[in-house]
């Protein structure tokens, strides 16, 4: 028998042979034999009694599983927005010299690939990229050629990171910085592990489902739904088996908070899943974490095992009669889209991350089709400070319908990029004096998926009232050409990350995106910025998800606020009718392969 | 009244498009009433020899001299009709447009089950006086502004005839749904 | 079906339905027809075309995705607006522009729902220019003809063609942008006529063609060449 057989075997054997492990499986292959071979399928298919194209929609929809294998050692260089202000196109060529091939490419010996990536969570420390799954950040001339001379020596890729920041990272064997830049009341508050789960004894679910409404504490994900609501709903629901998830796959470009959250407080974020898990009715949580911090992995799970040592997971959770609860971590491969919660539940069932139709919402029908409760990291490490400390602690923080603190993931052209807990109410103002941001051209609040603003609205506060943000804050400077460098980026983000079913999202991005390329060449009309403005608002009428739903966003809102830029652009329009076609160009090929002279006649 | 002047051209067509327009039967009598024919394949005319009011467009464009001519008949026509589906999308020569040219070409005279025999000296048509291929088949939209489009494979005889009348007259453009069809 | 009625209005018509329904399948029984072209009779819809896209109260969804619930007491929902028309005959030219539809060269032309679709509004021309994106055709398997050219990715063949074990002939292949339909070459090879021919029915294109199937109703005949799609259910649903 083969090894691809083999192994195959062994790993759908060990998770019973369950098409809703389809992940895990894939994710083994893809890392031993560095791609997903067509016999694997084959295997796979036939294991999970799926048709072989069932587990190929499944494989080809991730970043990180790849047809072709990838090179012994891959590297996935990120180039968002602000990897490439901060130089990653000259980290690219050094890669490219040091390792003999293009990106896109594997090396002839099959040793290295180069590859792209969308931002990887470290925007506060570009130029950075992931090697098997280790992190590189803080990207020059000299590490890189470093980096490439020991992989072709034969090292292991962990040995080569010697430098930590701190204990938690030195454990990760990561040279990942935390850049904490301001420690704020809540999620900085002193707190003791365990103290939140020791309250099960003193509180009834409904009495963690009052406090938690009181607190009036919203998603911190992004889009804000209040969490005791949401926990409320699905306590109620007719179905007892119920699912806690929680969303550990920010991917939103500029956001790095919950891999901080993850680094510093991850016993945090697994006792706020307990407490959602106690406060519904659930036996059973799940963390999705995303690809890009699987260097995470070994950590937690060796936290996890130490909970249920303590008891604090598994049978009758801190003392607390009658209450099971345990968690395991579902590893995403790539997908943007995945951290819709929909399309997240999808892929923790072994799925392509498509987002579902609502309703029903995930309260009613979520993972495996029963009811579940979808929270962001930094919400479920609030609510655990929340339940430790009192709800009107919490309201003490924030604005009156806006309450409690909101990490910030600021990057781009400022002097200290970096973490920041803020509470909510302050202006974008006092956020660029903070983190040494002087002169901005632009503010991106809240990612690609936000708003890019512009000087004139920096008075303008984050809150759910006026701005609400995730956490991803990009300082654009002076410097930078607005539509190149950020507005262009993001719209090949938004092109390559749809997961393709709602027909808008799918063909419409790409059309808006050709139109803003076509304006950059001053090839554009003056009628073309108002048919982007009324093209891009039906991506808001018409797709299912978020993603689709704002994919026009850096475009609308950059014709908002920066108009005269893309004005700059139009040229005055021609009367004869004619258009500007490069007859030279076009028949260049042709003439090429006959052997003539390309002629043109005016 | 001063009868319109029309002119007519195909480009990149298989003149299925002018057929059509002939299928008017009888009406072709009251259309010789209202129009002037000039540059079209109909009288023969070979190059425009005044302003026209309304040049009629059947194909695309899939090299150097249909482009030149549908430029022509840009600045020489007040109104121009992009006629037909090769006209508007390409049509079938545009099947090529997802192949390489040089592909195109190595199968036309090269590698092709029929160019053994015709092409023993395997020369790629190369004199000079021969139009020049595109890289692809270009709708005539993208190449000049046309102000009409008229679908059909080719556009039924009973909506040229509409159109026409329609456009010459000033008269409202109706559209049957059994007469807008895409084949 | 529920014994609930709900009564709400579709562009000021007072209509009426069982709650459960799908609104596009409510609003067709009430004699109003929302455009479709993913949705599919018995099978869970997909929303994913987004041509059923109304407003309820305002506020845009895809009709075929949206029940009738208690929630829909009393709402106003607008079908047949300019904004909203407008958008429909947006989506029918991306689509036209995203594949490559030949309608003169297709065997599904005239009885194809998205041709059919572009007639309704009367698209002389799409507002967005073609890509002419290479797709690679499939006729290996013994029954079908996979033209992607033609597939809009509806999803109809993914969701209703299964083996008797529940396992799909096809399926998605990537994402986004380049987004395949695959069929599975196995399981095609022993699919039966009839399977492979209600493959073709459900194709709303000419994606899926069953072999040895030409061109067989004579130009004049065919589903859509003498009354716009639509006809076809009100119809049927004034009976």
């Amino acid at each position: 028998m083969s090894e691809i057989k083999n192994y195959v075997l062994e790993i759908t054997g060990k998770c019973g042979k369950c098409p809703s492990h389809l992940m895990d499986i894939l994710i083994a292959v893809q890392n031993k034999f560095r791609h997903i071979p067509d016999e694997a399928i084959e295997c796979i298919s036939k294991e999970l009694q799926m048709s072989k194209v069932d587990v190929e929609q499944t494989a080809s929809f991730y970043h990180f599983f790849t047809e072709e294998p990838c090179g012994k050692y891959t590297v996935y260089l990120n180039n968002s927005a602000v990897a490439c202000m901060m130089g990653r196109d000259k980290i690219a060529a050094t890669f490219e010299k040091e390792v003999g091939c293009k990106f896109g490419n594997v090396t002839s010996d099959g040793l290295i690939g180069l590859y792209d990536t969308a931002c990887i969570g470290m925007n506060d420390q570009e130029p950075a990229a992931l090697i098997n799954g280790v992190v590189f950040t803080s990207l020059n001339d000299q590490k890189v050629k470093q980096i490439v001379s020991a992989i072709k020596a034969g090292k292991a890729v962990n040995d080569l990171v010697t430098e930590f920041d701190g204990k938690e990272n030195a454990e990760m064997k990561s040279e990942v910085k935390n850049n904490i830049r301001k420690r704020g009341p809540v999620l900085f508050a002193e707190y003791k592990n365990g103290a939140s789960l020791k309250k099960l004894n003193e509180m009834t679910p409904d009495q963690v489902i009052t406090e938690v409404k009181n607190s009036n504490i919203r998603g911190r994900g992004g889009a804000g739904f209040p969490t005791g609501l949401k926990w409320d709903f699905c306590s109620k629901a007719e179905v007892k088996e119920r699912y806690v998830l929680c969303n550990a796959d920010e991917g939103e470009p500029g956001t790095f908070k919950d891999r901080v959250l993850l680094t510093l407080f991850p016993q945090m974020v697994f006792e706020g899943m307990v407490l959602g898990g106690y406060a519904i009715g659930s036996q059973q949580g799940v963390l999705y974490l995303r690809a890009e911090y699987t260097y995470m992995l070994p950590r937690l799970e060796k936290l996890l095992a130490e909970m249920r040592t303590k008891n604090l997971l598994g049978k009758n959770v801190a003392g607390k009669q009658g209450f099971d609860f345990d968690i395991r971590i579902q590893m995403g491969s790539g997908a943007y889209v995945c951290g819709e919660e929909t399309a997240l539940i999808e892929s923790a069932e072994g799925k392509r991350g498509e987002p579902r139709n609502r309703p029903p919402y995930p309260i009613e029908r979520g993972y495996k089709n029963k009811p579940t409760i979808i929270n962001n990291v930094e919400t479920l490490c609030s609510v655990v400070q929340i339940i430790d400390k009192s709800s009107a602690w919490y309201r003490t923080f924030g604005t009156q319908y806006s309450s409690g603190t909101k990490l910030l993931s600021i990057s781009g052209d400022c002097k200290f990029p970096g973490i920041y807990e803020i509470e909510w109410g302050i202006t974008i103002n006092e956020v660029l004096e903070m983190c040494g941001a002087e002169n901005a051209q632009a503010v991106q609040v809240a990612g690609p998926s936000g708003v890019c603003i512009s000087p004139k609205q920096f008075g303008r506060k984050l809150d759910f009232e006026d701005m609400p943000t995730g956490g991803s804050i990009i300082i654009i400077g002076q410097q930078r050409d607005l539509l190149k460098d950020v507005v262009l980026n993001f719209m090949d983000f938004f092109t390559d990350e749809s997961c393709g079913s709602c027909v808008p999202c799918r063909a419409l991005t790409p059309v808006l995106k050709k139109k803003l390329v076509k304006i950059m060449d001053g090839k554009g009309v003056k009628g073309d910025i108002d048919e982007l403005v009324k093209l891009g608002k039906t991506m808001k009428d018409l797709n299912r998800c978020g993603l689709g739903q704002t994919a026009a966003n850096p475009i609308l809102t950059t014709i908002e606020n920066f108009r005269e830029k893309y004005e700059a652009m139009i040229k005055e329009p021609k009367t004869d009718g004619v258009y500007a076609f490069d007859m030279a160009a076009s028949v260049k090929e042709s003439c090429d392969y006959a052997g003539r002279k390309v002629i043109i006649h005016n | 009244m001063s009868k319109a002047i029309v002119a007519t051209a195909s480009l990149a067509g298989c003149f299925g498009c002018h057929m059509s327009l002939l299928d008017i039967d009888e009406r072709i009598l009251k259309l010789i009433e209202l129009v002037e024919f000039n540059k079209s394949p109909i009288d023969d005319i070979k190059e425009f020899t005044k302003q026209c009011d309304v040049g009629i467009i059947e194909g695309g464009c899939c090299n150097s001299e249909n482009v030149e001519n549908l430029i022509k008949f840009r600045k020489n026509c007040k109104i121009l009709i992009s006629c037909g589906e090769c006209a508007i999308m390409g049509g079938l020569p545009a099947l090529r447009n997802f192949i390489p040219v040089s592909e195109c070409l190595e199968e036309a005279y090269l590698g092709g089950p029929t160019t053994g025999l015709c092409n023993p000296d395997k020369i790629i048509p190369n004199d000079e006086e021969l139009p020049m291929l595109l890289d692809k088949v270009y709708p005539c939209h993208e190449i000049v502004k046309i102000d009409y489009f008229l679908p059909g494979c080719p556009p039924r005889a009973d909506l040229l005839w509409d159109a026409l009348v329609a456009l010459l007259t000033g008269g409202e453009m109706k559209l049957p749904y059994e007469v807008f069809k895409f084949d | 079906m529920s014994d609930n009625k709900i009564k709400f209005t579709i562009d000021g018509k007072e209509c009426i339905a069982d709650e459960g329904l799908d609104l596009w399948k409510a609003a067709m029984l009430n004699g109003v027809f929302i455009p479709y072209l993913c949705h599919m009779k018995d099978v869970v819809p997909a929303g994913s075309c987004r041509i059923c896209t109304v407003k309820v109260n305002g506020r845009p969804m895809a009709a075929c995705t949206t029940l009738v619930t208690k929630g829909l007491e009393g709402a106003v929902v607008e079908n047949d607006t300019p904004h909203i028309e407008e958008m429909r005959k947006m989506i029918v030219e991306l689509l036209f522009v995203e594949g490559n539809h030949f309608c003169p060269a297709c065997e599904k032309s005239g009885s194809c729902e998205l041709q059919a679709m572009a007639y309704r509004y009367q698209m002389m021309v799409p507002q967005f220019s073609y890509n002419f994106p290479l797709r690679e055709v499939d006729a290996t398997t013994p029954k079908i003809y996979l033209d992607r050219n033609r597939c809009i990715q509806c999803k109809k063949c993914i969701r209703s063609i299964k083996d008797d074990q529940g396992r799909s002939y096809f399926a998605f292949y990537k994402r986004g942008h380049k987004l395949d339909i695959h069929i599975d070459h196995e399981l095609a090879a022993t699919m039966s006529a009839e399977l492979a021919q209600l493959a073709m029915d459900g194709c709303p294109v000419g994606a899926i063609i069953n072999k040895e199937k030409g061109f067989d109703v004579p130009i004049g005949k065919r589903k859509f060449d003498k009354e716009p799609i639509g006809t076809e259910f009100l119809n049927v649903t004034k009976e």
